[in-house]
């Protein structure tokens, strides 16, 4: 992996030459994930309209905007759930528009839902199982046949139980994951993820719904992810945990990328505090956003 | 009232036909609905094509019987492709429509007066059942013990439906215990986690729904064999939602469910009738007649499944734990 920037001191860390520079657009060393042109319009509104932008390799790059931004949106056009209007995007120097979402899963790009999207009626076990990619046993006519799955199933069962282990859910293994507490389900559905054996993690709102305590062992496990050489995107509203663990962070605004660069620099930018008072105009005015929350 | 009629109507009903029929075409509908999510209402349609489909080709035709069955399982697959491309990736009630809408349209064409010289009309086509009975290896007489007591032809209809009914329950039971039928059951809960997830979920329900539908098309084959004859109002909207009523009454997304669904379907329903008939004929209820049992049983089958939802929502054999549970 080359990291340009040291993992463990996030806010201040010396950055490179290129990404020094922040600003929409700005180049990345080592990009991942390279956008261009991407517009996707829903009748007269344009939801997303982003001319350039770079997710660099084993970072966690954080996407904040104030609601309706069209940071979801943006998501869903990259993992293939939208179809976009214009533009092209390439993922580890492939071309991926218009690949259709369970392929580029294959290819390393995985993602989580704003809402969870826990398989109720299944046992945590199973929805850990089924994340893994290119089963035998899921083709209609091997199947049938035990003897040929077996074996990867018992691989990938092992598997499941190490990650369940690693997100604190080993007891509820044989549980349905209906009966999960919120946190609970945030956690499955990120192991879950990694069953996919990812190379990039699009997490959508991985904190919203889950408990001050539990917020911090999340945080924990996407900093492991980064660790272990993985890409993190992920959108969120909390000031406080983008600051806490983002090497940089991205911020839309009607659709569009208006400002990134490291936390501290984009934090304190006037366009960017702008578009946040602008929305929340009934929080109280009485200085910057991060004036708000110490 | 003759209680002895009573119990062999019943005991009959319990390994009839009518049972085989609808567990199978239960058993498909249990691999959409149960198992993928997929609400399929036209269940009436894949029995017709398989029950048409050997008739034509075997009674106009005169080709052989295997050329019959082959050409109504490819009717069956051509239907679920049709049905499938362009409603499988839309929301789960376009499919329902479709389907309902392409029964109907199914046993309407086959009644009209056009295409009399082909299906025969409202009257249906018989005598194609020969071949079939050719191949009887059971020596003429009368078999069995009890109240169970079939001629050989008879006999040879119900032992090669319940082995087909068997076959098809290992098969489903082979399925749903695979990493396939894990894939089907993620898309039931939730088609976009299972998309997240790197599934092709537009094929596999595309397999689910052609696997089902042939189950039902099987369901065609031995209702056509066992009755005789092919009459398209036997395919109407009925057949689909008394499998479903089985369905639901067995538990959902359970192998043997459609088995034990249909069984207990079909004994109350005999149970009712002769109960009632002979209830009304010994003066006993004097404020309807004989022939509105036919009617009131329906009636109490309505009612039994209304207790059933409230007081049992997950069927005979059902999980209640998967019922307690929220959807989402």
């Amino acid at each position: 992996m080359t990291h340009d920037r040291s993992p463990s001191t996030p806010a201040d860390r010396p950055p490179g030459p290129e990404t020094l520079r922040g600003g929409p657009g700005a180049a990345k060393p080592d990009p991942i994930l390279v956008v261009d042109g991407l517009q996707r319009r829903f009748g007269g509104l344009v939801a997303v309209d982003v001319d350039h932008l770079e997710v660099q390799r084993g970072s966690i790059t954080a996407l904040i905007g104030p609601n309706g931004a069209g940071k979801t949106t943006l998501f869903n056009l990259l993992t293939g759930f939208d179809r976009a209007d214009h533009g092209t995007w390439t993922f580890d120097g492939r071309p991926v528009h218009g690949v259709p979402a369970h392929r580029l899963v294959r290819s390393g790009m995985v993602r989580t839902f704003q809402l969870t999207k826990v398989l109720s009626r299944m046992t945590v076990l199973e929805n850990m199982r089924l994340g893994a990619p290119e089963q035998r046993g899921e083709g209609l006519l091997r199947a049938l046949v035990r003897p040929l799955w077996a074996r990867q199933e018992a691989e990938i069962t092992a598997r499941a139980e190490a990650l369940l282990t690693r997100f604190a859910l080993g007891r509820m293994r044989d549980e349905y994951a209906g009966s999960l507490s919120g946190g609970q389900r945030k956690l499955l559905e990120m192991a879950r993820a990694l069953m996919t054996s990812p190379r990039m993690v699009m997490l959508d709102e991985p904190m919203a719904g889950v408990n001050p305590a539990l917020t911090q062992t999340l945080l924990d496990h996407v900093r492991t992810l980064r660790d272990e050489g993985m890409t993190v995107l992920f959108v969120e509203h909390d000031m406080d945990m983008v600051r806490d663990i983002s090497d940089w962070v991205v911020v839309m605004a009607q659709g569009r990328v208006i400002a990134e660069g490291p936390p501290a620099m984009v934090m304190s930018d006037p366009a960017v505090v702008d578009a946040y008072l602008g929305a929340h105009h009934d929080a109280p005015l009485t200085g910057s956003l991060q004036e708000d929350r110490p | 009232m003759d209680w002895s009629t009573v119990l062999t109507n019943a005991a009959t009903s319990l390994v009839g036909l009518q049972t085989i029929v609808y567990a199978l075409a239960a058993v498909g509908l249990n691999l959409h609905f149960g198992y993928t999510g997929l609400l399929n209402f036209g269940q009436a349609a894949f029995a017709a094509v398989g029950a048409y489909g050997l008739a034509i080709v075997v009674a106009s035709a005169g080709l052989p019987l295997p050329v019959g069955l082959a050409a109504g399982l490819a009717g069956s697959v051509v239907l679920s492709v049709l049905l499938g491309l362009p409603t499988l990736r839309l929301r789960a009630d376009y499919l329902a429509i479709a389907t309902i809408a392409a029964a109907e349209i199914l046993r309407i064409s086959a009644r009209s007066s056009t295409l009399r010289e082909f299906t025969g009309g409202a009257s249906g086509i018989n005598g194609f059942t020969e071949p079939f009975h050719d191949l009887n290896p059971l020596p003429p007489g009368t078999y069995g013990f009890g109240p169970w007591r079939y001629h050989e032809r008879d006999l040879w209809v119900l032992l090669v439906g319940w082995t087909v009914l068997a076959v098809c329950c290992l098969v489903v039971w082979l399925l749903v215990r695979s990493p396939w039928g894990r894939v089907l059951r993620g898309i039931r809960e939730d088609e976009d986690a299972a998309r997240g997830l790197g599934k092709n979920v537009y094929a596999y329900k595309m397999q689910a729904l052609a696997i089902g539908g042939v189950i039902g098309t099987l369901a065609g084959f031995v209702y056509a064999l066992g009755q005789g004859s092919v009459q398209p109002d036997l395919y109407g909207t009925e057949l689909t939602f008394f499998a479903y009523t089985v369905l639901l009454l067995g538990g959902v997304a359970r192998v043997l469910g459609p088995v034990v669904g249909a069984a207990i379907f079909w004994v109350v329903l005999s149970l009712t009738d002769t109960v009632l008939r002979g209830a009304v004929d010994e003066g006993w209820l004097t404020f309807m007649s004989t022939t509105q049992v036919g009617q009131v049983r329906f009636m109490l089958v309505g009612l039994a499944l209304m207790f059933l939802m409230i007081f049992r929502p997950q069927g005979i054999f059902g999980d209640p734990r998967q019922i307690a549970l929220d959807a989402r």
